[in-house]
């Protein structure tokens, strides 16, 4: 993979570098940012901030729900044990199951949404430098066109951060 | 300029590599204690499981349980430890939704309590079934033997419950970990940057990516803390859906839920002050924190004693003979002093200590979380055992001794819990570093108050 980058101390460096590659013609989406914890107080860290997932657990807990309803359903009728002089299709006991496999449902479907749109595991390199666990804010573009280098790294030397590159 | 602080300028440090290097160091570092504590604790556990194997072998007659108490020690202590779980993803699932700043470095080291009092205490009905290969009959699944779950039983419930709910804290636990195997990952070498370079699932910081994590945190929140409740209001439907004196009642939902948000609070306590003094992290838990979770602790206390008295006043002025029995073989019988040391430890001692704010020091706390402890495994007794020996019919009364097996197993399971959670803190950093450093943002931007909870901070403005 090739790539250009900088390593910034703070966010609102980092936003300048942003600025600057947005300046510079670099698409949004051509921007990569890495930090090591959320920066949603700066506008570089608010990106792809939209998401379906409430409504993706909800729906997961709807499917919860419903085998929920099959599952109680279907055993209690294909082996129908008459206890305590309760019907044998019993709701009131069935909500317990029913509340269980809901929030189920839920949970799982957060996360495997989380994992599908965080692009969880993914163990292929990626643009990544290990100072950014020390802190570092990552601003940089993947796979560049070689025409378009000089001009990023410009934008990227923004109050003297020190360029990097891959590949 | 603190101690730290100078010594941080000395070696060039920043507030932000200090901690990382605070928080790691138990991860990669290793004292002869470390082995030491782990050949203790391992050592009992064995001796338990050896008990346990001993128990299948001669048979569950090795234990004290007879007809009519066939609920006792191990259920019992089923009931604590669930109760225990309550402590983690719960407190720290409501911590959450609340956005409150002093969380941060209290919620992973809850939430590990929540995962392994889970599985501790799911393994009792396991202990307890005399025949322990034979538990996945518990599970429901089509069976050509003819044997199939009924969904009206509150043992299916639980299974449904316990599940869900360890499923749940599991997934809470782990995800906001992630961040942090990256970070060791990027700090270790060798076959630990292998092994959390694995665990860190490629995670690489991407504002998607954190976005991705924090609502996620927030649905699980959300569903996580219903199912909380749920799991011991369950627990207590084993009891309250049987006609034994002093079990069919309707108070008993709340009244576990409340007991077992009280246990937990207490074993979170004890949880931090271990690892503030042997992990060095006074830095990151500081008295405030104990001071909250006292004051909770309090309530709680307070809450669990009104409960008491609802339940307790109900049966005696009833007077129906059967629970007035149970009523006074507790309050004035063979009982009374274990009933009598429940009062003292759930709500005597730890009333006094946590309502006197002088008192109410990080070992106040422990002091009244350990009786709280003592209290609450004394409270799950007295509501298993007296009830059991004395049903409706006097000729059916009896006694119950526990056995020396029991005992040992049930000691053991402690251990394995400090077992687990020692190797758990080596493991893993117990203090969730991103989110410590994310609440340092707060703390400067706008919590000017909570700088008194960060000396870091203080140190480096």
């Amino acid at each position: 993979m090739k790539a250009v980058y900088a390593l910034y101390a703070d966010p609102d460096a980092a936003q300048r570098a942003v600025n600057s590659l947005r300046d510079a013609g670099v698409a949004d989406a051509d921007i990569t940012i890495v930090s090591s914890e959320p920066l949603e107080q700066h506008e570089l860290g608010r990106r792809d901030h939209a998401t379906w997932m409430f409504w993706i657990a909800a729906a997961g807990g709807a499917a919860g729900l419903a085998f929920a309803v099959w599952l109680a359903r279907l055993t209690e009728t294909a082996w129908p044990l008459p206890t305590g002089n309760m019907p044998i299709v019993a709701w009131w006991t069935n909500l317990i199951i029913m509340f269980e496999l809901t929030m189920l449902g839920g949970i799982l479907a957060a996360v495997i949404t989380l994992l599908v749109t965080a692009r969880l595991p993914d163990w292929k390199p990626k643009l990544y430098d290990p100072e950014v666990s020390d802190g570092k804010i990552l601003i940089g573009v993947a796979n560049p066109s070689s025409a378009s280098v000089p001009a990023i790294e410009r934008a990227l030397h923004v109050g003297g951060a020190r360029l990097k590159t891959l590949g | 300029m603190n101690e730290a602080a100078r010594q941080d300028v000395t070696r060039g440090l920043t507030p932000r590599e200090r901690m990382s290097d605070d928080l790691l160091r138990p991860l990669l570092q290793t004292s002869w204690r470390f082995w030491a504590t782990v050949a203790l604790l391992g050592s009992v556990v064995a001796t338990g499981l050896g008990t346990w194997a001993y128990q299948m072998y001669r048979g569950f007659g090795m234990t004290g349980i007879n007809m009519p108490v066939y609920w006792a020690f191990y259920i019992t202590t089923f009931v604590f430890w669930i109760g225990i779980s309550h402590a983690g993803t719960l407190i720290s699932a409501i911590l959450r939704l609340v956005n409150a700043g002093w969380r941060r470095p209290v919620t992973r080291c809850a939430e590990v309590i929540t995962v392994f009092a889970l599985m501790i205490g799911a393994l009792f009905p396991i202990i307890h079934l005399g025949r322990p290969w034979l538990f996945f009959w518990l599970v429901p699944y089509p069976s050509e033997r003819g044997i199939w779950p009924n969904f009206r039983s509150p043992l299916v419930w639980d299974f449904f419950a316990i599940n869900t709910y360890l499923t749940g804290s599991v997934l809470f636990l782990f995800l906001p970990m992630i961040p942090d195997f990256a970070l060791v990952r990027d700090k270790t070498t060798g076959w630990r940057h292998r092994v959390y370079g694995a665990l860190a699932l490629g995670w690489q910081g991407t504002p998607k990516q954190w976005h991705r994590l924090e609502a996620a945190m927030q649905i699980m929140a959300i569903a996580i803390i219903p199912v909380a409740v749920s799991v011991h209001t369950i627990v207590s439907f084993d009891f309250s859906m049987a006609l034994v004196p002093m079990w069919h009642s309707a108070i008993f939902g709340p009244y576990f839920v409340a007991g077992a948000i009280f246990s937990g609070i207490a074993a979170l306590i004890i949880a931090m002050a271990a690892l503030r003094r042997f992990l060095h992290l006074e830095d990151y838990l500081h008295p405030v924190h104990f001071q909250n979770l006292g004051k909770l602790l309090l309530m709680m206390s307070l809450l669990w004693a009104y409960f008491i008295f609802n339940e307790r006043l109900t049966v005696w002025y009833g007077n129906e003979p059967a629970e007035r029995e149970v009523f006074l073989v507790t309050q004035r019988g063979s009982f009374a002093p274990l009933f009598w040391t429940m009062v003292v430890c759930n709500f005597v001692i730890p009333f006094v200590i946590l309502s006197i704010k002088k008192l109410r020091t990080i070992t106040g706390c422990v002091i009244a979380s350990f009786t709280v402890v003592i209290g609450m495994w004394l409270e799950r007794f007295l509501i298993v055992v007296p009830s059991l020996g004395h049903k409706y019919l006097p000729y059916t009364w009896g006694q119950y001794r526990p056995r020396p097996v029991e005992i040992i197993i049930v000691l053991s399971t402690f251990s394995a819990m400090v077992l687990l959670y020692v190797l758990f803190s080596k493991l893993v950093p117990i203090i969730s570093i991103w989110e410590l450093k994310v609440g340092e943002h707060y703390v400067a931007d706008a919590t000017p108050r909570a700088a008194a909870e960060h000396p870091l901070l203080k140190a480096h403005p």
